[in-house]
């Protein structure tokens, strides 16, 4: 489990998080969400320690993940994976080398036990074949998928994604959470979720952190969106017209 | 402002030098890194090494040619004066310059684009220390192969001298290697390689410096990158001036 504790972050005078207090669960997709500017990179940001917080700090179990040393931290990290939004796959590696990278670093795994884990993490991704391919060459739901196995790759506890379904079609957008579902309940880890994908949030949101401005505005699971009446949640997930009308066709079957 | 922002980077600098001096994650990866910067620092730039080179010593010789043309100082002291200048002064300054605009712009970039493209931040969450795997290997490369090309400079360079001088006859053959032979000083080529050694580590470590702490889009890194040539230059030209004071 992650915790966050009171955790407020400024760059210069912008305030962009203001004291934030929540808990992110294992075995379960926890997402947060917001529009633009919400502060949501940011707090996913800290909770890597990417960013060191203004004031507050966040736990990894007990661990406070801000009083430990470089050296320190660069341990926690190797329990970490993460999906970066633009993949931040090495272009000058193929498929097989981004995947392996984590494993030539720090494991003396034999080379042909690598062989067999980037094997493994690609047919978990449904990605077999593809090693000798650079991330140029494939697409950007694959290059996704490849992110996800590189990310799973050391077995790591806690799994961060940010904005995973950003440039893909809603169907693959789908495929990529329900993938990410999976392995952490399969694996039962940590995933934190950074989305403003309002599929997402409906389809696997077990755990959901809503942000704006920098505060959290609304808490709850997909179960309680619908019945909610939040304005800020619905002025996020109810956006436009359409999922307004179907929201309320919804709720009147619900309530027969 | 001016000395402020100058304390500020070579603060920063300082930081980002003493976070690569730590114990590699595996030796094996910093060694492949090193020997992967080695071939694009060392045999990449060894053509624009070499054009240059060749110019350096033919634009010497000619000179010093037309200036010793009608005084009572002997023509084989062309020989003499392009191999000293040559190897004090041309071949590690230029070549370094040189290699400042070449080598210099090309880590900037690199390491910069790594940046934007947030590799770095995935190497860091990987649990890398980002400034020992990305910046220790090009520095230990440059180091060992820059004062190689600058030998290999002083060398060309004097070959270069050859031609424009013997070749349309202005010197004999004879008279160039007397010159080039006559009051050798084995220090001199100790100084060279000194200099080479310091201007490598400058240019690599300012350049890196400049694409680590990259931030922004396509502009900031075209900035950072000229930036790393620009105070790369200034630099090589300082401790230029600082080595000569020290060693001479």
């Amino acid at each position: 489990m992650i915790r966050t504790e009171n955790i407020t972050k400024s760059f210069g005078e912008n305030e962009v998080l203001k004291g934030i207090t929540t808990e992110f669960y294992t075995g379960k997709p926890n997402l947060i969400i917001g529009s633009s500017g919400a502060g949501k990179t940011v707090l996913l940001k800290l909770l890597i320690g990417l960013f060191e917080p203004s004031s507050g700090t966040v736990y990894y179990g007990d661990t406070d993940l801000f009083s430990l040393t470089p050296k320190e931290l660069r341990t926690v990290r190797m329990k970490v994976g993460m999906l970066f939004q633009g993949n931040a796959l090495f272009d000058s590696m193929t498929v097989e080398e981004n995947i392996r990278f984590p494993m030539d670093m720090f494991t003396r795994m034999t080379a042909k036990e690598k062989s067999a884990r980037v094997d493994e993490c690609l047919e978990m991704v449904n990605m077999e074949g593809i090693n000798k391919r650079y991330p140029s060459e494939v697409s950007g739901g694959m290059q996704k998928r490849v992110g996800i196995a590189r990310a799973m790759v050391l077995e790591p506890e806690y799994l961060f994604c940010d904005e995973p379904n950003s440039g893909l079609d809603p169907q693959t957008s789908i495929l990529i959470d329900e993938l990410i579902c999976d392995l952490t309940t399969r694996n039962n880890i940590t995933t934190v979720i950074n989305t403003h994908d309002m599929n997402s949030v409906m389809g696997i949101g077990d755990n959901i952190l809503l942000l704006k401005n920098g505060l959290v505005a609304w808490r709850g699971d997909k179960s309680q969106v619908l019945e909610s009446d939040n304005q800020t949640l619905e002025d996020f997930i109810f956006a436009s017209p359409f999922l307004r009308r179907l929201r309320t066709d919804a709720l009147k079957l619900r309530n027969g | 402002m001016l000395p402020n922002s100058m304390l500020y980077h070579l603060g920063r600098y300082t930081l980002l030098l003493k976070s690569t001096v730590a114990r590699p994650e595996r030796f094996s990866m910093y060694y492949k890194e090193t020997m992967r910067q080695m071939d694009a620092i060392g045999v990449g730039s060894v053509f624009i090494v070499l054009l240059i080179s060749v110019f350096i010593g033919m634009v010497t010789a000619v000179q010093f040619a037309d200036q010793l043309g009608d005084s009572f100082i002997p023509s084989y002291y062309i020989g003499y004066i392009v191999r000293d200048i040559t190897i004090i002064e041309m071949a590690p300054t230029i070549t370094c310059l040189v290699l400042a605009g070449k080598v210099g712009s090309n880590l900037a970039a690199e390491i910069g684009g790594m940046r934007q493209k947030e590799h770095i931040d995935a190497m860091e969450i990987m649990g890398v220390n980002t400034a020992a795997y990305l910046v220790m290997p090009k520095l230990i490369a440059a180091v060992l192969v820059i004062p190689l090309l600058v030998a290999i400079s002083a060398f060309v360079s004097i070959i270069g001298g050859y031609i424009a001088t013997v070749l349309p006859g202005d010197l004999s053959h004879t008279e160039y290697v007397l010159g080039l032979r006559s009051f050798f000083v084995p220090r001199y080529v100790f100084i060279m390689f000194v200099k080479a050694a310091v201007f490598a580590f400058l240019l690599t470590s300012v350049s890196c410096y400049f694409g680590y702490y990259v931030r922004g889009g396509s502009i900031e890194l075209g900035e950072a990158s000229t930036s790393a040539v620009v105070v790369s230059n200034v630099l090589i030209l300082l401790f230029d001036f600082i080595i000569a004071l020290l060693l001479t």
